[in-house]
């Protein structure tokens, strides 16, 4: 391997960390002890809205093992301004309390902070906080949040956390002149991220003071800004130690109030505290996401041809939602026109507040424009009596429309939706499938096929569209990496090691990449909304790039030849045509370490190069999903038969974590369309805290993937200028609107539409008795 | 109370509470922290261990029922030279893990699988792994990872369940 050759870039190299999770060594916060630590838990509320009349707390201080119990006003001293997360500072939103003080606001908001000698006692003493509530009627649905007299948080006076509006002349314009007007309905019910590992944190002052926090996220500089700020310390006195994270698809992305708060309890006892969240808390107060609903209409005229689109969109975002307004209206109301030329658009969002669980990030927090577009495309395509795929084809954005400025204001370059789409169609046998479609319905059996097309953006964050690398070559010749930004399962300790081996001509083993420590990685934004690909990825290139140029200068003096005739190779550096003469890394790794003083001044000795890349603009990956299912329509039973997904990310580092990526989002959107919905009683009391009654997709469940990776024309995937895309968020965005067409597809003889989600067997029932209701018999064509 | 527990080949003596799960023992007394607590209530198998060849969730056993039992967990999977079990080998060859959490629970519920049918098919994994969820792969590589480790040569030996 020569340096700037592809030996690893491009190849599915078995992931780095693999061996220390395969083997029981996983560095995930629980297995993390701290001499002399206390456990922290939370006593929460058991009801969605009251007055809190009283906490007594002696019986819990009583018990054996418990030593303190918090309430808010003794972690008064935290101001709640300070804990707003970076990104949202200044945003307006509803406070974010560490403990609740006064009043309660949804069935699970901490009210005290149990503190015991271990983990037993402190649930016990939790169990005996004795809180005392005057309960007042809540507000549980969203769709009438808005309107509600009940006010969720008194401070913002209105259950409304954000509005905006859009008003595109042209659009009425064209609504009025258009052969036809669909209009559609769409519901996302509200999910669970629930990663395999639930949230936790240790907690370890030392005297300065200065904090030691373990906790288990995607965002260790942010975790560590904000302890600065809620701590009143400077930001250098904080270290966080991210170690591996059992998932996180969001929710672990900004600091959520329990972290801070046992935090803040260890601060207040004076001892190290270990708290780790217990399931049921995790799937009724962690985070919560989607909650959806969109009211679009299409534009079209008489060849099926896209004029515009509306769309209004009302989301809850639960009583303290994840930073700022908690809100994505405005990234689904923006991007709603997705992979058509559609010229004109308007729109309305309104994010409310609701007595439930905060909403925050899930895996593509925005995706619902995909989930509303892509089945109104749908039931367009059946009002006009037009095949789904050939109303796509005439809409969507080919190469020749590129860059295209979507009215929603984005400039969408460098797409294959066309492609994509046409490539989705061969491998999944479109005509084919059809006719035997028929065949199947004419014995009473019912197949659909779904379709959903889209792209998915990174880097649309302008403030964040940054991430740092320090690539350094240490004296045995070996390579260490450093990102800000750290691994959650997404196998960036292997990828960033693949395109950095590359750079230097290096052996894979050669090359080892940490992140998740404060002290010792360069600031990073988080990984998160598929940025690592193309931002962080880049600044471990560029960090490398000018590592190499720094070992050549040595080389060049070492050697006493010109740079130009030098070449990077299997660890050394060789003059061309006369590869006897070379110098191995770990020598010049000495020279610039222990010989640096003998280096000549115009010799640059420093071997510990950090690149930040700054991310031009966004890029766009893009995707088309189709799927095949067969629905029993005498059970409601969707069994899905086929799965194929084309995609077009770029430059592919390595093919099998990107379809592990994909795969794993196509099975959470497949539990979004069939299977998960967190449920809330009309009191708001939280019906699904376990595993049996919150139902993530298992191995039965989710179908084989047939991968198909797609390649623009003049792919800028070739080196040397290779453009890395994301694709963590890919799978997730697609899977839902595709499974749901599928089964719309299939029930399309009895005149059933698009069906709230989870599209279960009794929704299917339901949705088939009220079509049939004026209907003698299912239409087969 | 006093327990005796013979894990991953080591007889190992505990004075425990009568109320803690065999998870918590495993994890904080005995330090074997690869048995992960996804759930506590005995749904998604991320604690599963393998007690006299049987598939056991550990968070839903306490440890006093446990006294006596020969216990394999994910650590005692790689040989004493530290050489990966097969099936560790397949999960790394075919991505069958992403963040590693549920990866203890499926090792140990694909071995017990392997080690009653040695050659079954794709729907047959399906089936018997349906007790263990993962959240990250879809499925599909942990299924490809199990196929292939059936497929290899030799044994694919549960460690530490023969008597001695």
């Amino acid at each position: 391997m020569v340096a700037g050759d592809r030996a690893w870039v491009g190849s599915s190299v078995p992931r780095r960390e693999d061996s220390r999770l395969l083997s029981g060594r996983g560095r995930f916060v629980a297995n993390t002890f701290v001499p002399g630590m206390g456990y922290a838990a939370f006593a929460r509320s058991s009801v969605a809205r009251a007055r809190l009349v009283a906490v007594d707390t002696s019986q819990a201080l009583a018990h054996p093992g418990v030593t303190a119990v918090l309430l808010a006003s003794d972690l008064a001293t935290v101001a709640p301004g300070s804990l707003i997360p970076t990104l949202y500072a200044g945003a307006p939103g509803a406070p974010v309390r560490l403990l609740a003080g006064g009043d309660v606001r949804y069935v699970g908001e901490p009210v005290a902070l149990v503190v015991a000698d271990d983990p037993y006692a402190a649930a016990d003493g939790a169990d005996l906080v004795d809180i005392e509530y005057d309960p007042l009627q809540p507000v549980v649905d969203f769709e009438t949040a808005g309107a509600s007299t009940v006010v969720v948080n008194p401070e913002r006076g209105s259950n409304v956390a954000a509005t905006s509006k859009h008003s595109d002349p042209s659009c009425d314009e064209a609504m009025r002149r258009a052969d036809r007007v669909v209009t559609a309905t769409v519901r996302q019910q509200r999910q669970a991220n629930a990663p395999m590992e639930p949230r936790g944190v240790v907690a370890a002052w030392e005297p300065g003071p200065s904090l030691v926090a373990y906790v288990s996220t995607q965002n260790p500089h942010e975790v560590r800004q904000v302890l600065a700020r809620a701590f009143a310390l400077p930001q250098a006195a904080v270290r966080v130690l991210k170690g591996d994270v059992g998932g996180g698809f969001g929710q672990k992305f900004l600091l959520l109030s329990e972290e801070i708060a046992v935090v803040a309890g260890a601060r207040l006892t004076g001892r190290a505290l270990k708290w780790i969240e217990a399931r049921q808390e995790n799937l009724t107060s962690a985070t919560h996401a989607r909650a959806d609903l969109v009211t679009a209409s299409v534009a079209l005229d008489g060849q099926g041809t896209m004029l515009a689109m509306d769309v209004d969109h009302v989301e809850d975002v639960g009583a303290v939602p994840m930073g700022g307004s908690g809100g994505a209206g405005a990234s689904v109301v923006t991007r709603f026109t997705g992979p058509y030329t559609i010229p004109a658009l308007s729109w309305r969002t309104t994010a409310v507040h609701t007595n439930t669980c905060r909403r925050g990030a899930y895996r593509a927090p925005w995706m619902m424009e995909t989930t509303a577009r892509e089945q109104l495309v749908d039931e367009a395509a059946r009002q006009l009596g037009m095949d789904p795929l050939e109303l796509r084809r005439r809409n969507v954005i080919q190469s020749g429309d590129q860059p295209f400025r979507s009215p929603g204001g984005m400039v969408i370059d460098g797409v294959t939706l066309a492609e994509c789409l046409d490539e989705a169609a061969k491998v999944i046998d479109y005509s084919g499938f059809r006719s035997r479609q028929a065949e199947l319905r004419r014995a009473d059996r019912y197949q659909g096929l779904g379709i959903s097309l889209f792209f998915e953006p990174q880097g649309s964050v302008a403030a964040i569209r940054a991430e740092s690398a320090t690539v350094r070559l240490d004296p045995d010749g070996t390579v260490s990496v450093a990102v800000g930004s750290g691994n959650h399962g997404q196998g960036l300790e292997t990828t960033i090691a693949q395109v950095v081996a590359d750079q230097l001509g290096l052996d894979m083993e050669a090359v080892r990449v940490h992140d998740g420590d404060t002290n010792s990685t360069p600031f990073g934004n988080g990984t998160g909304g598929s940025r690592s690909g193309p931002i962080l990825t880049p600044a471990a290139v560029q960090a490398a790039a000018t590592l190499r140029q720094r070992i050549l200068g040595i080389a060049s003096h070492h050697l006493e030849a010109a740079v130009e005739d030098l070449r990077l190779g299997r660890g050394e550096v060789f003059v061309l045509g006369t590869p006897s003469r070379s110098v191995v890394f770990a020598t010049i790794g000495q020279l610039a370490s222990a010989g640096a003083a003998a280096l000549p001044p115009e010799v640059e000795a420093n071997l510990h190069v950090t690149a930040t890349y700054r991310m031009p603009g966004p890029v766009f990956s893009n995707a088309c999903h189709m799927s095949i299912c067969e629905v029993d329509v005498d059970t409601g039973t969707v069994k899905l038969l086929r799965y194929v997904v084309t995609e077009d990310c770029g430059s592919i580092i390595n093919p099998r974590i990107v379809e592990g990526q994909i795969s794993g989002g196509v099975a959470q959107g497949i539990g979004g369309a069939l299977y998960e919905q967190v449920v809330y009683d009309e009191d708001g009391n939280p019906l699904t805290a376990t595993f049996v009654d919150y139902t993530i997709p298992g191995f039965t469940e989710v179908p084989s993937i047939e991968y198909h990776h797609v390649a623009a024309a003049g792919d800028p995937g070739e080196p040397p200028d290779p453009l890395y895309k994301g694709v963590g968020e890919s799978g997730a965005i697609g899977a839902p609107s595709c499974v749901a067409n599928a089964v719309a597809d299939a029930l399309a003889p009895f005149g059933v539409g698009i069906i709230d989600p989870p599209i279960t067997p009794a929704a299917v029932r339901v949705a088939m008795d009220r079509a049939q209701d004026g209907r003698a018999a299912p239409t087969i064509s | 109370m006093r327990v005796e527990l013979t894990v991953n080949g080591g007889l190992m003596t505990v004075d425990v509470e009568a109320r803690r799960t065999l998870v918590d023992v495993l994890r904080d007394d005995l330090n074997l922290t690869g048995t992960h607590a996804g759930c506590e209530h005995g749904v998604c198998g991320a604690c599963t261990v393998i007690i006299e060849g049987e598939v056991v969730r550990a968070c839903l056993m306490f440890a006093v029922q446990a006294d006596g039992a020969r216990i394999t967990t994910v650590e005692g999977l790689a040989g004493d030279d530290g050489t990966m079990h097969p099936l560790q080998e397949a999960f790394c060859a075919h991505s069958g893990l992403q963040c590693g959490f549920c990866t203890p629970g499926m090792l140990l519920s694909a071995l017990v699988l392997l080690g009653r049918e040695r050659h079954p098919s794709r729907e047959r994994i399906r089936e018997e792994l349906s007790g263990n969820l993962c959240r990250c792969t879809g499925y599909m590589a942990i299924v490809d990872a199990v196929e292939a480790a059936s497929r290899g040569p030799g044994d694919l030996p549960v460690p530490h369940q023969q008597s001695t």
